[in-house]
């Protein structure tokens, strides 16, 4: 169908098609009351060879490409994942896993441990994977209890996990307001200024330090670029579930990060030590040699001692933007609880 | 015999990511060969090498490096059957970006990476344009903002391809790429015949045949212009 509509008509209907056009360099300004196939039936043998254009196939290309993306718009509206299973499977020496079924709602946090190696990146590749009993643990992961379908697997646009880790940088020559401005695009979103202003607030939010819109992304320190990809991956990511790879306490509020993802509806994953972290989440997976070794709840004492571990934690946030900001520490700096009482309920 | 002809720009962590499939593989209880093209140096035969993996390399020099494999994935082939390997996998590094190694009936892999650029799907020609599979690396050390968009410009100039998400480092990804690229019922013993993807570009102009000599009259053959109107 798309064949017989000019290109005018094409990008009326799919104002997406530009992308396609632009990304392989297609220049069509002039030819637009052509169809699609007529214009490339005019580019001549020169220009396909300096271009090294594969000519035969970009019609198929510009049908598959209009395809793929009214799919991920639709799944947009309606296949939204209300919730992740995992289904046991066995550990490195086939131990099976003795766990019966994890189920993770949208809007809840999990945390997993467990030493270095012992296989949180296999967990984690088979969500990605949506593993169906074929992968080396043998776990299956259902989708809204249902198996998934292949789209999760096999279709660039939609990825089930988006990742933050503290390893991240931004790599691009951007503003903060063009960076986002490019990943809204990329996702299709129509009300962008609205969107760029949305995560601009919520990234400030998170920050330590406070930054504009036109701030290089390059320029952004620790804290504050970690709370630019916070708001970025929570607003404006496709994938619903959200793996964070141990975000370190310095120059950004973690509560109010996490707080920020589940108000979008993401499935949070956490793989820390950090007692802070890990306490906050309502569940935690351990992880030892290749399988889940069990499935902890938190407990209540557990959850009170976290208000502990955030008091002592404020006091070395506080003793450490006293040094930065010049002043001395005294006696009363490490004195814990003495100003943030146990019953403040920023850290409840 | 299954053959893959992995291809990529420099640096984009081919080896790392053939390394850690070699791994998935080897737990399935195959056996894999690889041979490396490069065009000066390489040293990716050691640490195939040492990880206990048969491998054979091929240094193009002064030729063209997708010239060169062209003109000898045949004796590849040949060497991977004598080695009575399962999988065969043949490594090339893009040097211009426009160039592909991949034959019509061989599964093509093209390993680009996050960290070289949100423009860089533009840029590559065929080698990315006619894979089969682009993997993706260095997701780890990109936002996900970035990962989001690059993976979607490759998508938009190879919307034919599965794109996937590999960690050179921690594997992440890489058994899933096994799975994609293994045939049980697929058996080459040669590529004898077989066509390339896409025609490498005609070049022959003075420089190619050795001239050194700069100016209007030493250049012969196919040479072109920039246009300064």
């Amino acid at each position: 169908m798309i064949d017989r509509l000019t290109i005018a008509q094409v990008l009326e209907s799919y104002p997406f098609a530009r992308d396609f056009l632009d990304q392989n360099r297609l220049n069509v300004s002039g030819s637009e009351h052509l169809t699609f196939a007529e214009f490339l039936k005019r580019i001549d043998a020169d220009e396909i060879e300096d271009q090294a254009l594969r000519i035969e196939t970009l019609q198929d290309d510009l049908n598959r490409y209009i395809e793929q993306i009214l799919d991920f718009l639709g799944v947009e509206e309606s296949g939204a994942v209300r919730s992740l299973t995992i289904l046991p499977g066995h550990d490195k020496d086939k131990t099976p896993e003795t766990f019966e079924r994890l189920d993770i709602y949208r809007s809840q946090i999990v945390s997993i441990v467990g030493p270095t190696g012992s296989g949180k990146s296999r967990l984690l590749a088979d969500i990605e994977w949506a593993a169906q009993r074929d992968t080396p643990t043998g776990r299956a992961i259902l989708i809204n209890g249902e198996n998934p379908d292949p789209k999760w697997r096999y279709s660039s646009n939609n990825k089930l996990v988006a990742q933050l880790s503290q390893n991240m940088n931004f790599v691009m020559d951007l503003s903060v307001g063009e960076f986002i401005e490019m990943h809204a695009e990329s996702r299709m979103i129509g009300n962008r200024a609205e969107i760029k202003a949305k995560i601009l607030a919520e990234a400030n939010r998170l920050a330590g330090e406070s930054f504009l819109a036109s701030a290089p992304v390059t320029s952004l320190s620790g804290g504050q670029s970690r709370a630019l990809m916070i708001a970025d991956t929570a607003i404006l990511s496709a994938s619903p579930i959200v793996l964070i790879d141990e975000i370190e306490n310095a120059g950004i509020d973690r509560r109010k990060a996490l707080d920020l993802l589940v108000s979008q509806d993401k499935i949070v994953l956490m793989a820390t030590h950090d007692p802070l972290l890990a306490l906050l989440a309502d569940r935690r997976i351990v992880i030892q040699n290749g399988g889940i070794r069990k499935v902890v709840e938190t407990r209540a004492e557990e959850k009170a001692l976290l208000l502990e571990f955030n008091q002592i934690d404020a006091v070395m946030q506080e003793a450490r933007r006293k040094l930065r900001a010049g002043e001395r520490l005294g006696e009363v700096d490490g004195k814990i609880g003495l100003r943030f009482p146990a019953d403040d309920r920023r850290f409840a | 015999m299954n053959l893959t002809i992995f291809s990529g720009p420099p640096s984009s962590g081919k080896t790392s990511v053939i390394l850690k499939t070699i791994d998935a593989f080897r737990k399935q209880g195959k056996k894999v060969g690889v041979v490396k093209f490069d065009c000066l140096y390489t040293d990716d035969d050691l640490l195939y090498e040492k990880a206990g993996v048969p491998v054979k390399k091929g240094l193009s020099g002064g030729l063209c490096p997708d010239h060169f494999f062209a003109s000898n994935i045949e004796g590849v082939v040949k060497w991977g059957v004598r080695e009575g390997v399962d999988l065969l996998v043949s490594e090339s590094a893009g040097l211009c970006n426009r160039c592909s190694p991949y034959l019509a009936d061989v599964k093509g892999v093209c390993v680009i990476d996050n960290l070289s650029g949100i423009n860089t799907p533009k840029k590559i020609g065929p080698m990315l344009k006619s894979a089969d599979i682009v993997v993706i690396t260095k997701g780890d050390i990109v936002s996900q903002a970035e990962r989001e968009v690059f993976a979607a410009r490759v998508s938009a100039v190879n919307p034919r391809a599965l794109v996937m998400h590999v960690n050179g480092l921690s594997g992440q990804g890489a058994y899933e790429l096994s799975t994609l690229i293994y045939r049980g019922d697929s058996d080459i013993q040669s590529v004898q015949g077989m066509k390339l993807r896409f025609p490498m570009p005609a070049a022959m102009c003075s420089y190619c045949l050795g001239e050194t000599r700069i100016g209007e009259s030493y250049q012969l053959g196919n040479s072109k212009k920039m246009n300064w109107e």
